[in-house]
């Protein structure tokens, strides 16, 4: 076998293997999607109920509460920004961080200082890369949430807005993430969580306009408000993670997809190459052959003589 | 009057139990209530504690939740709770060992957790 003609075989072989890799990684991608969305879905009645009372304690209480009032001046606000510890997935986390990074501009354009909180190990190397300074950061379970490491991660945010601004408190939480919008699309998006926009919330759970319920609160409104809060943001947080989940296995599966289209056809092109170099040898073969006979022919021919 | 209210027992991460029952008592921060139809409009917060539920069809449903909230309006009552589990799913072996093991840490939030576990067992 000619020197040619081995290398493209042995490229073939090894395109072929990596071709067998991301299909089983698309398999297992696309099985991962289901599961991780049939989470976000069984998260959702929390959701709608948890909405639903923080938008009639809101509305019925006139008390005035760290989480739900603007603060004239907002100096510093906290950005939290959802990415996976693995890659292999598209422009999933250069997307999600590129929209944290116009978050980032924006608020400092506004005057804010910002703080910076990740979740996945492939944000955190981007920043660590930069040498920016994040203030708190999680790994380890983006692919699978729960709602425990929710908890987790809303733990120091809710401190730190409950926190005097003078003392290293914040005054906002923004939070960045990919958005599940169906299979084939996914979107980064910023949404801030705090303080709370009462109209947008009233929306979310299509209460809007409906006459409202006179409350009683038990201990009391505030109390109710305090213990309600918290508990909002770390829905809101388990649902954003819960959809970054399904939205990277999504984009991961749209990678491996191409990835493995992409193999099929360099191994047709492979091939063909491969045929021709064989090709290419035998005819070579041929003409030496032919040449060597006739070479012997007019050597023989000559000696008749 | 309307003689049912409408329950949904939700976990963070699931929907636990929903149905129509005549009778709901839960603990609150403030102590027990019991919620029968037409009662006021309430919001309360939840102590970690066992909820009974009287079911339409006279069966008792309970269930032991952690930490959450009880809201109730127009006959609908939801209560929403970090953790939630029925009864009949709770596992009575584990939930003595960890009571045995936190009585011997001393951890009183785990004691607790177990505790309420084991009392809704027993309250069914």
């Amino acid at each position: 076998m000619g020197a040619q003609l081995r290398v493209y075989k042995r490229r073939i072989r090894s395109v072929t293997a990596t071709k067998k890799i991301t299909r089983a990684m698309e398999m297992i991608a696309a099985s991962r999607i289901i599961k991780a969305q049939r989470k976000v879905t069984a998260s959702m009645p929390y959701a709608t109920e948890l909405t639903r009372a923080v938008t009639a304690v809101s509305a019925g209480a006139s008390a005035e509460h760290p989480l739900t009032s603007e603060v004239a001046k907002p100096t510093r606000a906290a950005v939290l920004l959802l990415t996976s510890d693995r890659g292999l997935a598209g422009a999933f986390n250069s997307s999600a961080i590129k929209a944290a990074e116009l978050l980032t501009d924006r608020l400092e354009k506004e005057g804010k200082e910002v703080d910076t909180y990740i979740v996945g190990r492939r944000g955190m190397a981007h920043y660590a890369f930069r040498e920016r300074t994040v203030a708190d950061s999680w790994t380890g379970f983006t692919d699978e949430p729960t709602y425990a490491d929710a908890k987790a991660v809303a733990a120091p945010l809710i401190a730190a807005i409950e926190k005097e601004t003078a003392e290293g408190g914040v005054d906002e939480l923004h939070i960045v993430f990919t958005e599940f919008v169906s299979m084939m699309t996914q979107t980064p998006i910023d949404d801030r969580l705090l303080p709370l926009a009462l109209e947008e919330v009233a929306e979310e759970s299509g209460t809007k306009g409906d006459a409202k319920p006179l409350f009683e609160f038990e201990p009391s409104a505030e109390d109710v408000l305090d213990a309600l809060l918290p508990r909002y943001v770390e829905s809101r947080i388990y649902n954003a993670l819960l959809q970054s989940a399904a939205s990277k296995h999504a984009a991961t599966r749209r990678a491996m997809k191409s990835a493995t289209d992409n193999a099929g056809e360099l191994i047709n092109t492979l091939s063909r190459l491969a045929n021709a170099a064989r090709q290419a040898e035998i005819t070579q073969e041929i003409s030496e052959i032919v040449g060597g006979s006739s070479a012997l022919a007019d050597a023989n021919a000559g000696s008749d003589k | 009057m309307a003689a049912e209210l409408h329950v949904e027992l939700v976990a963070a991460d699931r929907s636990v139990w929903s149905g129509e029952a005549t009778l709901v008592v839960a603990r609150l921060t403030t102590g027990d209530v019991g919620i029968m139809p037409g009662h006021q409009p309430l919001l309360g917060v939840l102590e970690s504690g066992p909820v009974t539920i009287r079911t339409a069809d006279g069966k008792t449903v309970a269930a032991a939740v952690h930490g959450g909230f009880l809201s109730f309006a127009d006959d609908k009552l939801s209560v929403l709770a970090e953790i939630a589990e029925l009864a009949g799913e709770i596992d009575v072996e584990r939930a003595e060992r960890a009571l045995e093991r936190a009585k011997a840490e001393a951890d009183e939030s785990a004691h607790r957790r177990a505790d309420v576990r084991l009392r809704a067992v027993t309250s069914r």
